[in-house]
């Protein structure tokens, strides 16, 4: 490519604006039958279908949380039985844990984006990712199976021995349900891997990839390494459960602690597989609207391969207050306060990033931004939670609940609907409601900082986990915890209205609407069935928005202040 | 050759990137594979090293020398398809096809040893959970058992039980390269889907090569 004047970078076939109705065929109106869908091997289809149904179950598992906040909104147990309590607490945390948030960043994100990202024509198997999905799907059917008849009341982490020997409930099912979704988690990430390995394009050297696919590709590795023994722990409680095998059980010689530990031994990095993903799509959008390369790229890269190291060390400290020994604990504890110092790389890199760039406030960074001080608040609180002393009066209080969904939801699902609202015009093609959307990132901010933090205070008063009455003199935070919920629920509702709307009456997208680099934004929106009709060529490092052509700047496109 | 041709998907380059992602996405799910077997592995290491003597006397239950036998028979196993993989690179479609079923057939002769010896547990009452009467008490002599001696046989079944799924899996996928073999689809520059059976089936081998010693021989003196 020879030094293009301003017009001639306009009219280069990459980086024109397709008019839909004529001559460019995209993705999604390349075949329109209900067949093509649900046979596709297109990736980006594949992400589309996993989006639905992560939304689906996002959506139930929701409800259940209303159900549990509801309940304590006033100190007697009234509104449910206890037993209907622990099922509802219960099916909020599988669905929301297994078929939510561990899929919704890598199998609708990622798959959309990672060929894109890399040059590729499609993911490395494509059969396979569709496979993945389902399989995904039937792990689903018997989860949903198990909460919608007779539901499940063991807590999503399905401990012995009372999932194996008490529980009245429909654990088998929900148990072969994680087994089968675990596999669908194990081939994205097989994919991922083979992808990110073999499938660069030319020029794009591990050092030029865009940090979500380094965090992408550490997530991989989790999903890979973990998700296996989370599978064959279901295996030895299904065992255990069915045929009295007697793993988990003193009376014949078993442990229940060894549950825990195989247990936690994958759930502690899924939660990195669930907050991975979302802080490389953080680090995007942080570089994106402040016109920078983002500080300390190396480091931000490595340090998601560390993360994804450090979280298998961890396990240990789920079970301070087991016959753990307290050496063991220490190990546990030290271990532990290491993998903070990843995790404050990327903060500190990203707060870099935004010195003397160019900060815009278009959506996804204000999600990005919310993002930046709930995982704070999630990261700073887990190192209390990590100190042994401190836990042993924490554990199990709604300390440890808040402190879990500052990570999970503060950061991972912040995370994802940055990530959804940077790259909306890209998969649909369609621009959304700059108002609507910025008050849906301030009502989720603010809706979830006064559901959540009430609970820390809650919880270092001693208010236990999963008990649906609690003292008097606890109301008052609860009651501001179930207010905060319901504003935290219309600020998950909103999207659902305007990015629906725009799907039909949104103003189109360019190819390029942020002005972002990537190759993602080098193809048309939404991308030909293809993702690129020649394949391109990277000849910078990531970032590289010093030499971004004036044309795509966001100024020029003239989209950012619609 | 043309059948040879369609084994190229579209959206890889040609067949050494297609290769590459292929050996580089198996050898990924064989490691999945290391940790799942793994769960299993370190609940072996937990209670054989809380109860040695109990395990001890499950192993002295078990027939060494069946299992020795099947232990030669899945080596043998390993071999075949190793040469079904050299006669693939060859070229040799009918070299393909007569491997794999020698391969299928010795994998069918250890899971039909296994048959033989479940039944043989099953009559002593040694599977939990389905007939557990010799779990708790040695009917010949009406000693009660050591505590561990169930979760012996508890890992026992679901050790080996994994073990013979993933076998069981695996003789079908062999059939289809048999058939595809013969077929022509494979060719020197493609083979790969040969080969990387073949990895799996040594996998599952080298599974067996670590069950046999710590399930048969730890009871013998």
């Amino acid at each position: 490519m020879s030094t293009p004047n301003h017009h001639a970078a306009e009219h280069q076939p990459t980086t024109h604006h397709p008019s839909v109705h004529s001559e460019e065929e995209n993705y999604l109106t390349n075949e329109t039958t209900i067949q093509s869908w649900l046979l596709t091997k297109d990736h980006k289809r594949i992400a589309l279908l996993y989006l639905v149904s992560v939304t689906l179950f996002f959506t139930l598992g929701g409800l259940f949380a209303s159900i549990v906040r509801l309940e304590l909104l006033t100190p007697a147990g009234d509104l449910l039985s206890s037993e209907f309590y622990n099922q509802a607490f219960t099916s909020h945390g599988v669905m929301m844990v297994f078929f939510f948030l561990i899929p919704a960043v890598p199998a609708v994100l990622g798959n959309f984006l990672i060929p894109l990202m890399v040059g590729a024509k499609d993911l490395a198997f494509p059969k396979i990712n569709l496979a993945s999905w389902y399989i995904f799907m039937i792990g689903a059917s018997f989860a949903l199976v198990a909460v919608l008849t007779g539901g499940l009341d063991t807590g999503w982490t399905l401990y012995p021995p009372y999932s194996s020997t008490y529980s009245q409930s429909r654990v088998v099912l929900a148990v072969i349900g994680v087994f089968v979704a675990g596999f669908a988690s194990i081939l994205t990430g097989v994919n991922f891997i083979a992808t990110v390995h073999r499938m660069r394009a030319p020029g794009l050297t591990w050092f030029r990839l865009p940090l979500f696919v380094w965090a992408h590709y550490a997530t991989s590795l989790v999903m890979v390494l973990g998700t296996p023994v989370i599978a064959i722990t279901m295996v030895l409680l299904f065992l255990e459960r069915v045929f009295g095998f007697g793993f988990f059980d003193p009376a014949k010689g078993g442990d229940p602690v060894l549950f825990q530990h195989l247990f936690w031994f994958y759930s502690h990095p899924a939660v990195y597989i669930m907050i991975l993903p979302a802080m490389g799509v953080i680090s995007e959008v942080i570089s994106t609207f402040s016109r920078q390369k983002l500080f300390g790229y190396s480091f931000v890269a490595m340090s998601s391969l560390a993360i994804a190291i450090l979280g298998f060390l961890v396990w240990g400290h789920h079970m301070f207050t087991t016959s753990q020994s307290a050496y063991t604990g220490i190990l546990f504890s030290a271990l532990t306060f290491l993998v903070a110092i990843p995790s404050a790389i990327k903060a500190f890199n990203w707060t870099a990033t935004l010195y003397k760039g160019s900060v815009s406030w278009e959506t996804p960074m204000v999600f990005a931004f919310g993002f930046m001080g709930l995982f704070l608040i999630g990261g700073l609180t887990g190192l209390f939670l990590s100190t042994m002393g401190m836990d042993i009066h924490l554990q199990d209080t709604y300390f440890v609940v808040s402190h879990f969904h500052y990570i999970m939801v503060g950061g991972g699902v912040m995370g994802y609907m940055a990530g959804i609202h940077f790259w909306w015009p890209k998969i649909t093609g369609r621009m959304y409601s700059n108002f609507w959307s910025k008050l849906s990132a301030l009502f989720i901010f603010a809706g979830f900082n006064f559901t959540f933090f009430p609970q820390f205070i809650l919880g270092y008063m001693g208010m236990p986990r999963r008990y649906h009455s609690y003292p008097a003199e606890w109301q008052v935070l609860n009651v501001m915890s179930t207010l905060g919920a319901s504003i935290l629920a219309i600020g998950y509702l909103l999207p659902a209205c305007y990015l629906t709307y725009s799907l039909f009456l949104g103003k189109k997208a360019p190819a390029n609407p942020w002005g972002a680099t990537g190759l993602e934004w080098k193809t048309a929106s939404p991308p030909p069935p293809h993702n690129f009709h020649e394949t391109p060529i990277v000849t910078t490092e990531a970032y590289d928005y010093q030499s971004l052509p004036l044309s795509e700047t966001p100024e020029k496109v003239g989209v950012s202040h619609v | 050759m043309s059948s040879l041709a369609a084994s190229l998907q579209h959206h890889f380059a040609d067949f050494k990137q297609q290769k590459e992602s292929v050996v580089l996405g198996m050898w990924s799910f064989l490691i999945q594979e290391v940790m799942f077997f793994g769960g299993l592995f370190v609940t072996y290491v937990v209670y054989r090293s809380q109860y040695p003597v109990a395990f001890h006397d499950g192993a002295a239950q078990l027939n060494a020398v069946l299992g020795g036998v099947n232990t030669i028979v899945l080596i043998c196993s390993s071999l075949t398809m190793a040469m079904a993989v050299h006669s693939a690179s060859k070229g040799k479609n009918g070299g393909i096809a007569f491997w794999l079923i020698l391969t299928i057939i010795f994998g069918s002769i250890f899971l039909g040893v296994k048959v033989v010896e479940y039944k043989e547990k099953f009559d002593h009452g040694f599977i939990p959970g389905i007939a557990d009467h010799g779990l708790t008490v040695d009917h010949e002599t009406h000693k009660p058992r050591p505590t561990g001696f169930a979760l012996y046989f508890a890992l026992y079944f679901a050790m080996t039980g994994l073990h013979a799924i993933h076998m069981i899996i695996g003789i079908p996928i062999l059939a289809i390269l048999a058939i595809n073999g013969l077929r022509g689809k494979y060719g020197p520059e493609w083979y790969t889907p040969v080969e990387m059976t073949g990895l799996y089936w040594h996998f599952v081998d080298i599974v067996w090569i670590f069950l046999f010693p710590l399930l048969y021989l730890i009871g013998a003196h």
